[in-house]
């Protein structure tokens, strides 16, 4: 079992869930811990095999009916969202190469964790990414040539993050789990039926902030999902050099479930993400999700891999690649046939082609800018500043 | 209730009862503030009349305090968060500099950060370590951060309800060797700007600016030079984020000389920045350059030392004769 819980389970808001029928029953049952190094063969929910055959065992049994209601036609937009996203991190990347951009951090290997956990989200749910939920942003119809403005270098963020209830990409690592649980407690002094879900790495999961984020969530009993993914390094820490053990088993410490999903399965990840957000939704609070993965290219464009990790451990994830996974499983159930695939293809170079040019005509910020939103109410200093600043711009038009 | 005496503690209190009544979004949070009303009571009672859901009594986590407080701002919520102590928000210093400050910017503006850091500051009570700290500056440096002090109940009760209504994050330092002085409080007054700074004594000799809990000592300083036969003014400067300048110089034009004192480091303090500016702004009026009385670059001592770090009011003498000097 990978579900462990020492947390009261009485619900605090009487409303329902919109999921399936069951799911209700699907809800963890406690379990006793699973002594377990990190050096065993990880335990996790799995769905799909790598060869892309659907998993049907006694560790995935409460979390399966969570996507019972999963169509053919949803497997094909999963896998078009991991296509659209790989193909948008690709162009980034690129990008970033020719200049276009100062810095891109890669989610390549990551698409299913982002896209299974996207789109288990509701529209009023609210999501706290850090800086490479790319897959994220996408499945809640985020603009990606906004993502790109703070690696341009034309702003620090720039989205309004109430418009598609997907907050800013925060920098600082793991600060953004304790906004998470923060707005996690707001909604549940609002009485609102919705979640929130907070994205962070294994590297964050050492620092402070993840652990009081984890405190704050369990005593207040905030409907909160801590969405971690283990892509295996933090820059160029393993995760050996984060932790002993299984990152999932320190929910348990805390007083709420924790469960390690196989973060390449697209499928395993939309359900366990739907199983913890319905727990969040019926009051019974925080949880956490392991999400299994790997980080097949660099931290950011501005490390070098081959530096601090072996080819043989980089060709052994490809095997598990999610996008290959999931075409494997639509080609062998007859979900989609060459032409969704060909078609998916153009669709993909055509959005590539719109980020290209998006990128390319991103204007430069007015320098004045620099002094603009520093504070909502004012500040004498920053309009002293700002005159002085604009008078000492204006001396050189005025030709003195 | 128009005017009433009370201690600035009772009148901190008072302002935060106003803003819990005024708007259910307003909520406190910190280590102690419910059942005990705060370490220094000035959340007395609130819990009692608010509930638990308004008044909350957090995890002893600083950073996880001010963290989820900006949670619950991008939620619509205007929680008033009490650090402990001055030498207990650093803990919390990342989210403060790196988070609530800059939020409002990296949104271009469309997010809200109606935060109030609630900090009782300095020393003067013979606590031990990390409790006598006057970390002001290192607020006031950070763009995205108003900071103020308020020295007298009056402002303690104007000055916590204009924080609590601005939209931007505001560190609040309470003079705790202040809290129980007592002044009026004027319930129906409509306060002064916030970022204001008032003339508490006129004078015409030199111009003694301060704020918090050496607003009180440049008090004193200021009768006893008048004994003396001196004039001293004394400014409340109220706000370090931002600086009134205008109200600074516009004594400083009147009395020529400045002597800017707190508690905190002399080096690059409050005081320096002020020096700085009103150099450049007052030039041709000085007679005496800008002078600082302030702490030393120094730990803060064991209490049995602190009377000899904190200025006194001859250190505050000396340096106005050392001003009208020259």
């Amino acid at each position: 079992m990978t579900v462990e819980s020492t947390a009261a389970r009485k619900p605090r808001r009487s409303s329902g869930t919109k999921r399936a029928a069951g799911a209700a029953n699907a809800a963890a049952k406690p379990a006793a811990a699973t002594a377990q190094t990190q050096d065993a063969v990880p335990q996790l929910v799995q769905l799909l095999t790598p060869e892309g055959d659907r998993v049907d065992n006694a560790e995935n049994a409460e979390f399966a009916p969570f996507v019972a209601d999963i169509t053919t036609e949803d497997l094909r937009g999963l896998y078009r969202d991991m296509v659209m996203t790989r193909r948008f991190d690709g162009e980034a990347t690129a990008l970033q190469r020719q200049g276009e951009l100062g810095l891109w951090a890669s989610l390549l290997g990551q698409e299913a964790a982002q896209i299974g956990s996207g789109r288990a989200l509701n529209d009023e749910d609210y999501v706290f990414p850090t800086y490479r939920e790319h897959g994220v942003a996408w499945c809640r119809g985020v603009d990606p040539t906004n993502l790109l403005g703070m690696f341009r270098g034309v702003n620090h963020g720039g989205w309004d993050p109430n418009t598609n209830n997907f907050h800013l990409y925060t920098i600082v690592i793991g600060s953004q789990t304790l906004h998470a649980t923060g707005y996690a407690m707001g909604v549940a002094k609002d009485g609102a039926d919705s979640a929130v879900i907070a994205y962070f790495g294994d590297g964050a999961s050492s620092q402070g902030d993840v652990a009081e984020a984890f405190t704050f969530s369990a005593v207040y009993n905030s409907p909160v999902v801590f969405f971690c993914q283990n892509n295996q390094w933090a820059i160029s820490e393993p995760t050996e050099r984060q932790m002993r053990v299984p990152l999932y088993q320190r929910a348990q410490g805390f007083g709420f479930p924790g469960v390690r999903v196989d973060g390449n399965d697209v499928l395993a990840c939309l359900a366990v993400t739907r199983w913890a957000l319905d727990r969040a939704r019926r009051g019974e609070g925080p949880t956490l999700v392991e999400a299994f993965t790997y980080r097949m290219g660099a931290h950011t464009t501005s490390d070098d891999p081959t530096k601090y990790r072996r080819d043989e451990e980089t060709a052994a994830w490809e095997a598990k690649d999610p996008i290959l996974r999931l075409k494997a499983h639509l080609l062998a159930t007859g979900g989609a046939d060459e032409a969704f695939f060909t078609e998916l293809e153009a669709e993909s170079e055509a959005m590539g082609k719109r980020v290209r040019e998006a990128v390319r005509a991103m204007p430069d910020p007015d320098t004045m800018a620099i002094f603009e939103n520093v504070y909502a109410d004012g500040h004498a200093l920053v309009d002293e500043e700002r005159a002085q600043f604009a008078a000492y711009l204006a001396s050189f038009e005025e030709g003195h | 209730m128009a005017v009433e005496k009370m201690s600035i503690a009772k009148a901190l209190n008072e302002s935060l009862r106003k803003a819990l009544e005024q708007d259910p979004k307003v909520l406190i949070m910190g280590e102690d503030v419910g059942k005990l009303g705060g370490v220094f009571r000035i959340t007395d009672g609130l819990q009692k009349d608010f509930g638990e859901e308004r008044v909350i009594d957090t995890p002893l986590a600083e950073s996880g305090i001010v963290g989820t407080a900006i949670g619950l701002a991008l939620r619509g919520y205007r929680p008033v968060v009490e650090i402990q102590f001055d030498g207990f928000v650093f803990p919390a210093y990342d989210q403060i500099v790196t988070q609530l400050a800059k939020m409002h910017a990296r949104a271009l503006g469309k997010v809200k950060m109606p935060v109030v850091v609630r900090i009782p500051y300095a020393g003067g009570i013979g606590a031990v370590e990390h409790h006598s700290e006057s970390p002001e500056a290192l607020f006031a440096h950070v763009p995205g951060l108003k900071v103020v002090s308020p020295s007298n109940a009056s402002d303690a009760y104007w000055m916590l309800q204009q924080a609590i209504l601005s939209d931007d994050p505001v560190i609040f330092f309470e003079p705790k060797r202040r809290y129980w002085d007592k002044g009026e409080v004027d319930f129906d007054a409509i306060p002064g700007e916030l970022h204001k700074a008032r003339v508490t004594r006129e004078g015409s000799d030199v111009t003694l600016a301060a704020y918090g809990p050496m607003v009180k000592v440049c008090l004193e300083a200021a009768a006893a030079a008048a004994e003396e036969g001196k004039s001293v003014e004394v400014l409340d400067l109220r706000s370090m984020s931002p600086v009134d300048f205008d109200g600074i110089q516009a004594s400083v034009e009147k009395t020529r000389r400045l002597v800017v004192v707190h508690e905190a480091p002399v080096f690059l303090g409050v005081g320096a920045e002020v020096a700085a500016r009103i150099t450049e702004r007052c030039f041709y009026h000085l007679e005496a350059p800008v002078l600082r009385v302030g702490g030393f670059h120094a730990p803060y001592p064991p209490a049995r030392l602190e009377d000899e770090y904190l200025p006194g009011l001859d250190r505050v003498l000396d340096a106005v004769d050392r001003s009208l000097a020259y």
